[in-house]
């Protein structure tokens, strides 16, 4: 059985416009240790898909579906007992990491409060286990630094220090929600290989929000993407990038630029990314889409299976798509 | 930080002395004097008044030996207008009044203030926000002088629990109202900070990384929230607290309290001049002081100020 079982599940924002859907029926499953990349341009509904499962959307935003955890539905479970998962179950890193942690408490007290509530250590226990975590994550000298304030770190030590306090609980899944994407470069890199590396120490599932596909391709088990809040395509990430299913991932694929080949300039995809208000009723990605027919835009998608675990949903078929988009 | 401080009160001294300048040339500005009356005095005994008070000294000279006498012995001068006291008597007598009802309406103003401004931010567009937004606006647009009359009449005359002046040492009877008037706008001024910087707090990043902690909501509010949002009231707070421990003129009045508010403004009237000079260095002295305080408490809340 899977570890995660999200089904259906729908995020819809009340808005001065009127509702809009950031995620619309999304349906995934993560197995116990497995990591899946969630990938999609800013506008997709990944961030959305993972606050939705924390319980963390914003006030005027709610999810219908089901997000079941362990056999248990996140989305009807109450404050009490969502509490009890978070953190303790599902630990969650976010994208900023300079704003994510509390710039007025020290970084010991940030991390023992998390001990503190879910294993009910003493404060002094907490702090000597939370040492011990930001030596995992290679904080040098955690003992002395651990009393600091976030603002005496850099941001690549700040995502480290809540990498550390997301794992405090040893939780048997972890969100990463852009986690490299407001570092630099080489830090990206050293923040990527030590999630790897917690990875396999702590047996944790990942989830790995991200745009950048440059750090799924060996991180990643199995790459869902997403566009528009919906699933254009998803199966194992070695078969999605070798011979993508999609225009819009084929799109994506082609816009990374490649150091082994010689080009003059950025490919891009054609057009604006969504707007959520205004979505089409077909197949979101319609109007950008290189092959898109009449009724693309108007008559819905469905996810289809193609074998290999396998999943797509587009209008042309495999073949058609693969005639029609030649440089592909 | 103790550097810190000591460089701050070395500059409260010239900012002093520039505000005792500053009040001179204003006082001597305005037309008449402290012996100005319907009747005239006689000229002859005009000139010895005059004399007595040293008023017939340049201005330059009046305002050293003011100062002097400040300096040397804590002299403030002789009233003008209450010929056997001195401004020492004056402040002495009044200031214990007002720093008592200011001190109580100051506490009553944070913690109402700051209570109904959290609670309104955490339920944002409930019937309580509602209704506490409500309150701030209708506390902020009464004034005091029709607020005070008003208290007066419905626990004095209508329902007879509380006297309706008067001070007698301070008794919890007589501070009850003058509290009600005085802190009822600072209120509703902390309140609208709290919930404004509240709310921008709550939407902040850190919260979303506490909420995923597990944390149970009023832990998030208390421990995370509750110290950033508080900084805007702390800056509001200082002069606030200045404007409450000094009193109000409408509250002296109405409620005949007997604090420094009134003295200052009949002293103004009657060009009191030392009295005057008396109350605004008082000001002056507690402006600084509770400025200080608030700059010394950021640095206490917010670790990334470091002086």
């Amino acid at each position: 059985m899977a570890l995660l079982d999200v089904s259906d599940l729908t995020v819809t924002f009340q808005t001065n416009d009127g509702p809009v859907n950031a995620v619309n029926g999304l349906s995934f499953d993560v197995a116990e240790k497995e990591t899946l990349a969630i990938v999609g341009e800013s506008g997709s509904g990944k961030s959305q898909t993972a606050f939705a499962i924390m319980g963390l959307l914003a006030k005027n935003g709610g999810a219908t579906g089901r997000v079941e955890f362990d056999g248990a539905d996140l989305l009807s479970l109450s404050k009490r007992q969502l509490n009890k998962v978070r953190s303790n179950q599902i630990g969650m890193i976010f994208q900023d990491p300079m704003t994510s942690l509390n710039p007025y408490i020290r970084v010991s007290d940030q991390m023992a409060e998390v001990l503190q509530l879910h294993k009910g250590l003493s404060k002094r226990d907490a702090i000597a286990e939370a040492v011990q975590m930001l030596d995992a994550v290679r904080i040098p000298d955690a003992k002395a630094r651990i009393s600091m304030f976030p603002h005496e770190f850099s941001g690549g030590m700040r995502q480290r220090i809540m990498i550390a306090m997301a794992l405090l609980c040893r939780p048997r899944l972890l969100i990463a929600d852009e986690p490299t994407t407001a570092l630099d470069v080489t830090v990206q890199a050293q923040i990527m290989k030590l999630l790897g590396e917690i990875r396999e120490e702590f047996n944790t599932a990942v989830i790995l929000i991200t745009h950048d596909l440059g750090i799924v391709a060996d991180f990643c088990d199995r790459t869902l993407v997403l566009y528009g809040g919906q699933i254009m395509e998803e199966g194992p990430t070695g078969d999605v990038f070798a011979d993508p299913a999609h225009p819009y991932t084929k799109g994506l694929l082609k816009a990374v630029p490649r150091l082994d080949r010689d080009t003059e300039t950025l490919q891009t995809i054609a057009g604006e990314p969504p707007d959520m208000s205004h979505l089409p009723a077909g197949c979101p990605f319609s109007p950008r889409c290189e092959i898109a027919r009449d009724y693309c835009s108007t008559r819905p998608l469905v996810l289809e299976p193609l074998g290999d675990n396998r999943t797509r949903a587009c209008h042309a078929s495999l073949a058609e798509m693969k005639q029609e988009m030649q440089d592909g | 930080m103790f550097a810190y401080i000591v460089r701050r009160l070395a500059v409260a001294i010239p900012t002093i002395l520039i505000l005792v300048v500053i009040s001179f040339l204003l006082m001597y500005s305005a037309p008449g004097g402290p012996f100005n009356s319907e009747r005239p005095l006689p000229p002859e005994v005009l000139a010895n008044l005059e004399a007595k008070y040293g008023l017939d000294q340049p201005m330059w000279r009046q305002m050293i030996s003011y100062v002097w006498g400040v300096v040397t012995q804590f002299d403030f001068g002789p009233s003008f207008q209450y010929t056997d006291r001195s401004v020492n008597d004056v402040i002495a007598q009044g200031f214990p009044v007002t720093l008592t009802y200011g001190l109580w309406s100051a506490f009553a103003a944070l913690v109402v203030g700051v209570s109904l401004g959290v609670a309104a931010a955490v339920r944002q567009n409930s019937v309580l926000d509602y209704l506490a937004v409500g309150i701030t606006i209708g506390a902020q647009a009464l004034p005091n002088f029709v607020m005070a009359p008003i208290l007066v009449l419905v626990f004095t005359l209508w329902l007879g629990w509380l006297p309706g002046g008067g001070w007698n040492g301070g008794q919890w009877e007589y501070v009850v109202m003058p509290v009600i008037a005085l802190s009822t706008s600072y209120m509703a001024s902390i309140a609208r900070i709290t919930r404004s910087s509240m709310l921008e707090v709550l939407n902040s990043n850190f919260i979303r990384t506490a909420q995923a902690k597990g944390l149970p909501m009023r832990r998030v509010i208390l421990r995370h929230a509750l110290k950033p949002a508080l900084l805007p009231v702390l800056s509001y707070l200082g002069p606030a607290m200045v404007g409450m421990i000094t009193g109000s003129v409408v509250v002296d009045i109405i409620f005949s309290t007997g604090g420094i508010g009134q003295f200052f403004v009949n002293s103004a009237f009657n060009r009191d001049y030392a009295v005057i000079m008396g109350i605004t260095l008082l000001v002056g002295v507690l402006t600084i002081t509770f400025n200080l305080l608030v700059d010394i408490l950021y640095a206490w809340i917010d670790p990334k100020i470091r002086y």
